[in-house]
């Protein structure tokens, strides 16, 4: 690798990002009856259990036919799908999006979202994914996805690790994604650097 | 919910408006905290021997640490809210090595100078704060969105849940946004913050500083981060700073004094360049372009 420049750290949202971060629609990707609408949902805990009231949520994924969206127009939404969402969770904890499926980028891949979390009390924002539980879309224009073994990251993780990665179905169709900062059942965060120390606490950036 | 909510208190809460409500379950909590009342050499103590552990460590061939740590007992609100296990590792595939475009249509012209929000100048030390952002390899970011958010001079936050005894001004709201320029610059005019207190601790401090939001050319190289004004005497006390243990990463959050960016009767200027590294891959220029 060559010689690279050290990154800049990053340092905890803190208690006040409230009225600076979150904006209006931040978390409606799609307006209301939009065809292929899907309601994104979960509550954020910590280690006790208890929700997280003062996180913010982002969301990053491709439109349903797996395309990776370079639009603008997200933090003034017009109606234009950019593929890019926010939300700060309320006093229990919950967040949500108005969005549509992802699809698969390349054949045979599961679709997910990508999920940045970000809280008072977090000292670094934490990566993960959120993958649709199903290997099927409605939308005819798809990539075929792949079923979710195949997926590399979830065939890297044990039954009960890889089950906090993948969004539940609920009756009304919306799909409900939990983020537990610590504790059973903790979400697994994701480092995308290489080196046997990556993920260790501190070391990556 | 907290646990053991009786009726009474459910009905109280229902009677009060969001804002009460807030205030109230916080300065709950804050009193909870001030009870613990303990002290900034306690605080001290722990950084330091976290520190300390540190060193030890790089000497006997531990890696060099370029971020904070998220396990950091003296950072309190931490204890309950960090992984316990080591981040997984993950290829990044196609979504994560781009990153969502913001254009002019986002954001107006004037939301990148914080002093001319309302119909009054703001009180306190106008500043211009200047840098790049860059990539690991030294690349411009272009065209990307930079967020920034701080305390007014007198260091009170317009948060509703800044309740310390410091003036609001009425002229300022703390909040910027802007779009790097095609060299990766980023330019805004503020008002210098001012330290402000926390609860952390009996009698903590946070050093000043204003927050950025930064999004690279690839979502791996998200941060949000703090930049700091150099010299500043809460260095050492805060458990904030300090969670980033090896003292070259703390120098990278701390501004320069930089006196090309000073303006002649108006302003003083200070410079932080940003690295975003991101999953250090090579970059591909996205197919679309903007608009």
């Amino acid at each position: 690798m060559s010689e690279l420049l050290p990154p800049t750290p990053g340092q905890t949202v803190g208690p006040f990002f409230g009225y600076a971060l979150p904006y209006a629609r931040g978390n409606e990707l799609v307006e209301p009856g939009t065809p292929g609408a899907v309601r994104l949902h979960g509550t954020v805990y910590d280690g006790a259990g208890a929700p997280v009231p003062d996180a913010l949520i982002e969301i990053w994924q491709t439109d349903p036919a797996g395309k990776v969206v370079a639009r603008s127009g997200s933090l003034l939404r017009d109606g234009t799908f950019t593929g890019w969402g926010r939300a700060e969770t309320d006093r229990e904890g919950g967040y949500w999006f108005r969005t549509l499926n992802p699809g698969a980028t390349e054949p045979g891949r599961a679709p997910f979202f990508v999920v940045t979390v970000f809280a008072r009390g977090l000292q670094d924002r934490l990566f993960t994914r959120a993958y649709l539980p199903d290997a099927t879309t409605d939308d005819v224009v798809a990539l075929i996805p792949g079923p979710l073994e195949n997926d590399p990251l979830l065939a890297s993780l044990e039954p009960e690790r890889r089950a906090t990665l993948v969004t539940a179905r609920e009756p009304d169709g919306s799909l409900r994604f939990d983020i537990r900062l610590q504790g059973e059942r903790e979400t697994v965060f994701l480092t995308y650097d290489e080196g046997p120390a990556a993920g260790k606490d501190g070391v990556g950036a | 919910m907290s646990a053991g909510v009786n009726d009474d208190d459910v009905e109280r809460e229902m009677t009060m408006n969001d804002a009460a409500a807030d205030i109230a379950a916080d300065t709950a909590q804050h009193t909870a905290l001030d009870t613990a009342a303990e002290s900034q050499a306690q605080l001290s103590a722990e950084i330091e021997a976290g520190h300390r552990a540190y060193e030890k460590g790089l000497q006997e061939g531990a890696p060099e640490e370029l971020g904070p740590r998220r396990n950091w007992p003296p950072y309190r609100s931490s204890l309950l809210r960090h992984p316990t296990k080591d981040l997984h590792h993950a290829d990044p595939e196609t979504i994560e090595l781009f990153a969502p475009v913001f254009g002019e249509r986002d954001i107006g012209a004037l939301e990148a100078d914080l002093t001319v929000q309302h119909n009054g100048e703001p009180i306190g030390e106008r500043i211009v704060v200047r840098g790049r952002v860059v990539d690991g390899q030294g690349r411009p970011v272009r065209r990307q969105l930079v967020e920034v958010w701080q305390a007014n001079a007198a260091g009170r936050y317009i948060h509703k849940r800044d309740q310390h005894p410091a003036p609001i001004d009425p002229n300022f709201t703390g909040i910027g946004r802007m779009l790097t320029d095609d060299d990766g610059w980023y330019q805004f005019q503020t008002i210098k913050p001012g330290p402000y207190p926390w609860k952390n601790h009996f009698n903590a401090w946070r050093p000043a500083h204003i927050h950025f939001s930064l999004f690279g050319r690839e979502l791996t190289q998200r941060i949000v981060t703090q930049m700091y004004f150099p010299g500043d005497p809460l260095f050492p006390l805060d458990p904030i700073f300090q969670s980033i243990h090896d003292p070259r990463a703390r120098e990278r959050l701390v501004a320069t004094y930089d006196h090309d960016v000073s303006q002649h009767e108006w302003a003083t200027g200070y410079r932080w360049d940003i690295v975003l590294t991101g999953s250090h891959r090579t970059w591909t220029e996205p197919e679309d372009g903007d608009e």
